[in-house]
């Protein structure tokens, strides 16, 4: 390195990494990221689970349990469905599967009855 | 909608610092530390306080009268050694990574009694902060327990090559018939497995003897001896029973222990207490009058204040102190003498290595307690404590309760430590610290966090005016220390 004097051990062997790095990169290596998915500024808080956006209040209630969650759970799926960008999780019901949650009038009671949609 | 912005870059972790006329940072993710030049600090200024992308950076750089090549290259060590992230590139916070369930033991401390023979008023074995219920259990540890303690060590010292064995108390001496026999027993068992062992041992002094001496020495055993310093110093708390003072009893047998004992360095531990505050004087007579080779000092452990706690101003006095040793430490070691002030010499050594920290110290880890009665415990603090026992020499180590004390200690398991750049080093401090000011052994402690950061600082500092203007010293230390 040329800038920085390794001056203990531990020092040494990042010295000694950086050194491998420079030896296996290429000569005119992209020093420039690509975008990738969550790179966003301020990255969100929340839990990264399948979704990426969550309406608070229906992960966990205050006690840590579900049982007075502000939202039901099952009103998850509708988020997906309607506000996330996110693709695969639910059917496309622009263009293909219109009527998937048509049976489901009250998610918390029969979110059972929504559809399986096979492609 | 989400906009999508170029990554940028920030700071690491780092704490700088100067000395000796360079500019260093200590990388708070490794424990590494590096002399930095002018154009290292220009990069960690621009990005004081806001971020850049890589394009800003060097564009900024090279306004600066740099080639673009050149700060390219600048921009990217700085990257490869981890002392700037660019944007997203920023390590997730890890779950606590439990260290190797069958990690080797190396070392086990034995209270060979739990009786002494002074009743010094701050002891954390007897005074009003212990955690031990040694209430009908065995008050001397018998040749069984011993010789099945060092049968542990070699069985589960797997893949070590050298082991250790530390004899403490109560009073050590009071049973140095069993310590000679394990000595003995250990010696042989040892050299049959093919390790080696050594052998360490703390006493008040008040009972060694030319005999014991010559044992000592003969057996290459480092005396660590408890002692708070000159005669009105020591008498103060370091009393017997009768409330008489023990200076006059020990001068005499400190004499001929450092007279006569030539194999491993005699090191004295003195416990500060309100009104034992006088470093330096302790210092110089322990050094100087009689002669130790190191002298190391630690404030008294209480939980809630005492009588003979430190409060705020007595510690900032006594850390004033020490930096007042620490500079002539560093005196001594640009001529390439040893100074013996401990509290440095430790600190450099383990600056030396880098280390990075799961746990503060190898308590339940690579090190155990054993008690008379043969119960184990994290270390030495906790024996006879039914609360932390840990296993019996005669079944072995309790790995549930072993996970659970490891878990909790666990640096990542310490909310408070996540921001302190001292962690690599401090880890949140003494485990049985924490358990009798916090009750719980998992707490960082927190009554000390400014002091161990300052202390931290000027160590620091030592050790970059020594990298700068006598590294041969540091070399010359790692082989001494035998830490290479």
């Amino acid at each position: 390195m040329k800038h920085l004097r390794a001056i203990n051990k531990k020092a040494q062997r990042i010295d000694e990494a950086v050194t491998q790095m420079e030896a296996a990169a290429a000569p005119n290596a992209d020093m420039e990221e690509d975008v990738v998915a969550l790179q966003q500024a301020p990255r969100p808080h929340v839990p990264m689970g399948c979704s990426l956006s969550f309406s608070p209040g229906w992960e966990v209630d205050a006690s840590g349990g579900t049982a007075g969650l502000c939202q039901p759970v099952e009103r998850d799926i509708y988020d997906c469905y309607v506000t996330c960008f996110w693709p695969v999780q639910v059917p496309d019901h622009v263009n293909y599967s219109p009527d998937w949650a048509s049976n489901c009038a009250t998610a918390t009671k029969d979110w059972r009855s929504l559809d399986l949609v096979f492609p | 909608m989400t906009v999508m912005q170029a990554p940028t870059y920030r700071r690491a972790e780092y704490h700088g610092f100067d000395a000796g006329g360079s500019d260093f940072v200590y990388l708070v993710s490794a424990g590494a530390i590096f002399e930095i030049d002018t154009d290292v600090r220009a990069v960690l200024d621009r990005l004081d306080g806001q971020e850049l992308t890589h394009a800003a950076l060097v564009r900024e750089l090279v306004a600066e009268g740099r080639a673009a090549e050149e700060a390219d290259g600048l921009v990217r060590e700085l990257r490869q050694a981890r002392l700037i992230h660019l944007g997203h590139a920023m390590p997730v916070a890890q779950v606590p990574q439990a260290p190797p369930a069958d990690f080797p033991l190396q070392a086990l401390v034995l209270n060979v009694t739990n009786q002494c023979n002074l009743a010094c008023t701050y002891c954390y074995e007897f005074g009003a902060d212990k955690i031990a219920t040694p209430a009908g259990k065995p008050k001397y540890m018998t040749l069984d327990t011993a010789m099945a303690s060092v049968d542990l060590l070699i069985a589960e010292a797997v893949g070590r090559k050298s082991v250790h064995i530390t004899f403490f108390g109560g009073e050590t001496l009071m049973n140095f018939k069993l310590l000679r026999d394990v000595v003995a027993y250990a010696n042989h068992a040892t050299a049959a497995a093919g390790k080696a062992i050594t052998y360490s041992l703390t006493t008040n002094a008040t009972l060694l003897t030319p005999e014991i001496v010559t044992f000592l020495s003969d057996n290459r055993v480092g005396v660590t001896v408890s002692m708070d310093g000159p005669p009105e110093v020591q008498d103060k708390h370091r009393v017997y029973k009768n409330g008489k003072g023990s200076y006059a009893v020990i001068e005499p047998r400190l004499r001929t222990l450092i007279a006569h004992h030539k194999t491993r360095a005699i090191t004295a531990r003195v416990t500060l207490t309100e009104g034992v505050t006088d470093v330096v004087r302790i210092f110089r007579h322990l050094k100087d009058d009689l002669g130790f080779h190191e002298v190391g000092f630690a404030p008294v452990t209480t939980g809630e204040e005492r009588a003979y706690s430190l409060d705020g101003n007595g510690m900032d006095s006594v850390l004033a102190q020490f930096n007042s040793l620490a500079d002539e430490w560093l005196e001594y070691a640009l001529r390439g003498e040893s100074h013996g002030f401990t509290n440095v010499s430790e600190t450099i050594s383990e600056l030396i290595s880098g280390v990075n920290k799961s746990h503060p110290c190898g308590a339940g880890l690579g090190l155990m307690g054993v008690s008379p009665s043969g119960d184990l415990s994290p270390c030495h603090r906790f024996t006879d404590a039914d609360t932390h026992t840990m296993g019996h020499v005669s079944s072995g180590i309790d790995r549930a309760k072993q996970g659970e004390f490891l878990a909790k200690g666990h640096v990542e398991a310490k909310y408070d430590c996540q921001s302190c750049w001292a962690r690599p080093l401090c880890a949140g401090g003494c485990h049985h610290e924490a358990f009798v000011r916090y009750g719980d052994t998992g707490h960082a402690n927190l009554h000390y966090c400014d002091w161990i950061r300052q202390w931290t600082d000027t160590c620091l500092r030592i050790y970059g005016v020594l990298s700068v203007r006598n590294p041969g010293f540091l070399e010359r230390f790692v082989e001494r220390k035998g830490l290479s």
